[in-house]
Parts: structure tokens; C-alpha cells; sequence
């Protein structure tokens, strides 16, 4: 078998027609093979009308043919069972091989509604598993808390501040930012409506209850959701592809201990003070822009501040934070726990971990503004 | 018969740690040949540095006419020619076993369902599989499972080198002795040039037509079996002559 790699004319597939003995014969030459499988693929689509009235092969010429070629040739031939072949015996083999394959068929049921029924159930079902698995997840942790209540020495102390720093103090400058861009945004935007009506000393009122009480701890909770909970997600779901989760129950340490109560806590302890980090960069981000398009002066605003925003707010903000935490760590343990060790179903659950966690925050922020809905306001 | 690979000259350092000090060597067409070396001795190196996924320092390794590493067209008509069965199989996760055998067929322009549906129905019985295996997915095969649809997905351009990364490895001895075997009857069906890493002693005896030991950042035998283990280096010695290689080899 001859390489016949480097691309001279001669080497691409060529085939001509000449009258025999009053049938018509197709002679082809050249390289038949997968490496020229486009020039194939092109010279039988415009030579398909004029194929078809072939009767006789003749291979002769060609310098090599390959199963792939071949396959699109005995196609063209129109899957005959006894084309008139003129070739050598390798070749010739190897349209015997087509002539022998069965394709595989793939086993898809038809339509029905019995599927359609199936699909739904699927659907309800699988629903119904994420809250079973949710559930069992919030008991064993329950479980771990009384454990490490009974001993604390059981407490995964380097854990905990592991993820403390990963998902807290790294999570520092882009909280920062984000929430510096918003309160200039929000201050800004404001102080022009309020202009209009004369009432710009309002500004420290409305900017100190909307980012207190609500922005503060839900951009902190969206961040952190989209940069630690899928982070979370994705390293319990490397764990599984590795085996380093079974090689955790091998030794019978609990999964939920381990993995998911560092995250809890971290998190638990984390989302406050990011809170208090975020509502601080946001208030700055307003008192700047408030000075400079209303001239009320920072010493004015944080003067002002203390008595125009009751207290309550700020520990509402703390506690909605702290529960925040807690979802956004129980979402991303649950679905890293689902992850299958296939390169698709980690990048899905990640998705659905991250969709989830915010879906869940601003759930909670819901039911808390409900909750709270007369208190802290004056 | 034209040379399939020839190895000139390679030299390959990674910063400080010199990994190939000259490797000099030719490998006509047919041949199988088998890389031997302690660990850290190269030979995976070399073995990239063949298919082209990393470049030699300096030297210059030639397959089948053709420089590796050339221009970029080049190394893909190149890579047709070759198809390579990594260690773990690297079957795609997210595709089941018949996308997985099709996808270079389907890389190359083929996509008639008949033929494919018939070119992977081929392949899986050329590798011993079922034809029902075509809907699993790689995380429903078994070790020995992976490496013949790995080994299906590497032979489905027909190549005519086949790389094989420790074929054996993480396989038991009945898996590893029925893929040995298969190997033989694809060998001698599709008469493919073959070069392979393996440290396993009775592939090297049923399998290799010829050997190359790496130690100490060169190459110290290259030939058919019975002349490698003429040579008098400690490591052949270590290798080839032990209470376990004594029982495989005689």
C-alpha cells in the first residue's frame, strides 16, 4: 500500500465514460479514499444522472480505495446486490463488506400519547426527586449540626475558613465594584426626579432604605451565587467524575459533613459581611454622586443617614443575608450531588445550580419583604 | 516498503529537565513496534511528539513521508492517516457510543445516515461489540469496552498508523488478552503500521515485531525482541530479566 499523501493533480478521484462492447463502462482513476472524501463527494453528486446508466465498473485505473469511498461508490451503484465490478480482489472485498453490513437501527418508539403521559410523569417526577433529595440534604445537615454540637472537635474548622476565603474575601473587589456603580447609578437617577420637586434632602433617605434594606444583600447574594455556588457546584461534581466521593464514603466520612456544612457555614458567615461590604461601597457610590449633582456634602449625608433608616433594616439586611448564604449553598451542594460524570451533565447542572440559587434568593427576598411589610419603614 | 516513521535527532527539554537527549530512529511500514521505559523515562512524550501534540525541542520526526508539525493543512491531512487510542479510551462523555465512532466520519463530510449506520455497524463488529452497544453511553461501557470503541472510533478512516497508549493498561488479564488478540487479527486484516507505549512483557512478546528501550533520555535498543534483550544495560536487565518477565518470556 503506496502513502500517496502529497497532492499531486494526479492523485484526486477522476472518472470517465467510454462505450464497450455497446454498454456503457465508467473507468475511474486517481485516490479514492476518506482523504479526498469532499472531491468524491462533489465528482458522484454531478455525475449522479449520468451514473445511473452505468452498467459496467472498472477500477482498474484507481490506485486506491478505501471502505469510505467505497461505501459512497455502492451507494451510487444503488446498493445492487451483483454490480458489474471490474476490480481487484482487495477492492472487490470491499464492496462485499458494504453488501454485508447491516445498519444499526436505532430502537426510537413512535409517538403516542402513552409517551406523551410518560414524559409528563418523567417531568413530575423528576421535580418530586429534587425535593426528596433537597429534603434528605437539610436532614443530614440537621443530623451534622447536632453531631458537632454534641463534639465539637468534629467541626470542619479548615474547611470552613478555606471556603470563608474563597467565597468571601475573594468575592471583595467585585462586590465592591458592583455595588460602588450601582449606588452612583441609583443616586444619580433619583436625585434628578427629586430635583424636580425640591425634596433633595430625600436622597439619604431613599438611597439608605433601598440599598440597606433590599439592594445590599441581594447584589452581594446574586454575585455570590453566580461566582461560588457554581464553583461549588462544579468541584462536588469533579469529585464525582473522580471517585473522590466514593473514596470519602470508602473511609465513612459523611459526605454532608465534609462538603456541604463547611459550604453552609462559610456561606452563613460570609453573606453578612459582604453585606455590610456591598451597602457600604453603595452608600459611598451615592453620597459621591449626591454631592456632585445635589451639593448635599458626605458629613451631611452620614449625619442624616442614622436617623432617616431605622435600625431594624440593617439587621433585616443581615438576617435576609445569612439565609441567602444558606440557600445558595444548599442549592449548589444539591445539584453537585446530581452531577453524572459526563462532561454534559456538568456543565447543565452548573447552569441549574446558578438559575436555581438566584431564583431562590429573590424567592426568599419576596417572602421576607412580605413578611416585614410595616416594620422598619419609618 | 516506504518508512512510516522516522525519528531524527530529537531532543526535548522541559525548562531545566532534559526528557530526550537524541532519539534516532526508523520504523519501516507494517511494523509494530513497542516503546519501553521506566516511568519518566519519555516514551509518552515521544509518543505526542509523533501524533503532533507537542513539538521536539530540536530534531525532526517525519510519519509516513510527511513532517509532523508542518503547515497547518498539512497536519490534518496527516492526522486522517492516523488514528490514536488514548489510555483511558477519551471517548467524547456527552456523545453515546455510535456519534463517538461516527464523529470522524462525520469530521470528514460524511453524512449519509445509510452509510454511516452501516460503516459503525462495520466497526463494531470488527471490534467484537454488539451492534446493540451503538445506544450506550461511554459511562454505561466497561474498561475493556472503552478500549474497543476507542479502538473502533481510532480504524474508522482506516489509518495507516495506529497509536496505542498502554492498550492494556487498567484491563484484566482475560480483557487484556482477548484486546491483545483482537489487535493481532486487525493487524494482519489491515496490515496499519502500529506504535504503541506498554509496559506490559506478554503484548511486547505476542504483539511487537519491534522494540525500542528508552532510558536515561536516550535510546538504548531498537530491533525485534530476541535482539533487544541481547543488550547489556542495567535497565533491560531490570526489565527483562525477573522472576515475572522470566515466566512471560520463556
Amino acid at each position: 500500500m503506496g502513502w500517496a499523501l502529497v497532492s499531486v493533480s494526479s492523485d484526486l478521484p477522476v472518472l470517465q465514460y467510454q462505450p464497450r462492447d455497446g454498454r456503457q463502462v465508467v473507468v475511474l482513476g486517481g485516490v479514492w479514499t476518506s482523504q479526498y472524501l469532499r472531491q468524491v463527494q462533489a465528482l458522484l453528486v454531478r455525475q449522479r444522472h449520468r451514473l445511473t446508466e452505468v452498467s459496467v465498473w472498472d477500477f482498474d485505473q484507481v490506485r486506491q480505495l478505501d471502505r469510505v469511498a467505497a461505501g459512497l461508490l455502492w451507494q451510487v451503484m444503488g446498493e445492487r446486490s451483483e454490480p458489474d465490478i471490474k476490480a481487484q480482489a482487495e477492492h472487490r472485498q470491499l464492496f462485499q463488506e458494504w453488501q454485508d453490513a447491516e445498519p444499526v437501527v436505532n430502537p426510537v418508539s413512535p409517538f403516542s400519547w402513552m409517551l406523551m403521559c410518560a414524559a409528563w410523569w418523567h417531568v413530575l417526577a423528576s421535580f418530586w426527586a429534587h425535593v426528596e433529595h433537597g429534603l434528605v440534604l437539610l436532614g443530614s445537615l440537621c443530623l451534622d449540626g447536632w453531631q458537632v454540637m454534641k463534639r465539637p472537635a468534629r467541626l470542619p474548622v479548615a474547611e470552613i475558613v478555606s471556603v470563608l476565603y474563597q467565597a468571601g474575601v475573594r468575592a471583595l473587589g467585585i462586590t465592591a465594584l458592583v455595588g460602588f456603580l450601582i449606588g452612583i447609578v441609583l443616586s444619580y437617577l433619583s436625585s434628578l426626579q427629586l430635583q424636580m420637586f425640591g425634596a433633595e434632602i430625600y436622597i439619604i433617605k431613599i438611597l439608605g432604605m433601598s440599598v440597606i434594606r433590599e439592594l445590599g444583600p441581594l447584589l452581594a447574594a446574586i454575585l455570590i451565587a453566580g461566582r461560588s455556588g457554581s464553583a461549588m457546584t462544579a468541584q462536588i461534581g469533579i469529585m464525582r467524575v473522580t471517585e473522590e466521593l466514593d473514596a470519602l464514603s470508602a473511609m465513612g466520612i459523611s459526605h454532608s459533613l465534609r462538603l456541604v456544612l463547611p459550604n453552609v457555614v462559610a456561606l452563613l458567615l460570609a453573606m453578612p459581611l459582604l453585606t455590610v461590604w456591598t451597602d457600604a461601597a453603595a452608600l459611598l457610590g451615592g453620597i459621591l454622586a449626591a454631592w456632585h449633582t445635589l451639593d448635599i456634602s458626605p458629613g451631611q449625608f452620614l449625619l442624616t443617614l442614622p436617623n432617616s433608616v431605622p435600625l431594624l433594616n440593617v439587621f433585616l439586611g443581615f438576617a435576609k443575608a445569612a439565609v441567602f448564604g444558606v440557600a445558595i449553598a444548599l442549592i449548589a451542594c444539591h445539584f453537585g450531588f446530581r452531577i453524572q460524570p459526563n462532561t454534559e451533565s456538568l456543565g447543565q447542572e452548573t447552569t441549574n445550580s446558578v438559575v436555581a440559587a438566584i431564583t431562590m434568593v429573590i424567592l426568599v427576598d419576596a417572602v421576607f419583604a412580605i413578611a416585614f411589610m410595616n416594620r422598619g419603614m419609618m | 516498503m516506504r518508512d512510516a516513521i522516522k525519528v531524527d535527532q530529537v531532543y526535548t527539554r522541559f525548562g531545566d529537565k532534559v526528557v530526550h537527549r537524541g532519539i534516532d530512529f526508523v520504523l519501516p511500514d507494517g511494523e509494530i513496534l513497542g516503546l519501553v521505559g521506566a516511568s519518566g523515562s519519555g516514551k509518552t512524550t515521544l509518543l505526542r511528539e509523533i501524533i503532533g501534540l507537542q513539538s521536539p525541542t530540536s530534531g525532526c520526526i517525519t510519519v509516513m513521508g510527511r513532517p509532523v508539525n508542518g503547515a497547518v493543512g498539512q497536519t490534518q491531512a496527516l492526522s486522517m492517516r492516523m488514528g490514536v487510542l488514548f489510555q483511558k479510551g477519551a471517548l467524547f462523555s456527552a456523545l453515546n457510543v455510535f456519534e463517538n465512532i461516527a464523529f470522524p466520519l462525520r469530521e470528514a463530510g460524511l453524512q449519509q445516515m445509510s452509510l454511516l449506520s452501516r460503516l459503525v455497524a462495520m466497526q463494531l463488529r470488527r471490534v467484537g461489540l454488539k451492534p446493540d452497544d451503538a445506544w450506550l453511553m461511554p459511562s454505561e461501557l466497561s474498561g475493556g469496552m472503552i478500549k474497543r470503541v476507542a479502538l473502533a472510533r481510532a480504524l474508522v478512516l482506516d489509518p495507516d498508523l495506529l497509536i496505542l497508549d498502554e492498550p492494556t493498561s487498567g484491563l484484566d488479564p482475560i480483557a487484556s488478552q482477548s484486546f491483545v488478540e483482537l489487535l493481532n487479527r486487525l493487524h494482519a486484516k489491515l496490515h496499519f503500521t502500529v506504535v504503541m507505549v506498554t509496559h506490559d512483557l506478554d503484548v511486547l512478546k505476542r504483539l511487537c515485531t519491534q522494540v525500542a528501550v528508552l532510558a536515561e533520555q536516550r535510546l538504548i535498543a531498537f530491533g525485534p525482541l530476541a535482539e533487544v534483550l541481547r543488550c547489556d544495560h542495567s535497565f533491560v536487565r531490570e526489565f527483562f530479566y525477573n522472576e515475572h518477565a522470566r515466566k512471560v518470556l520463556a
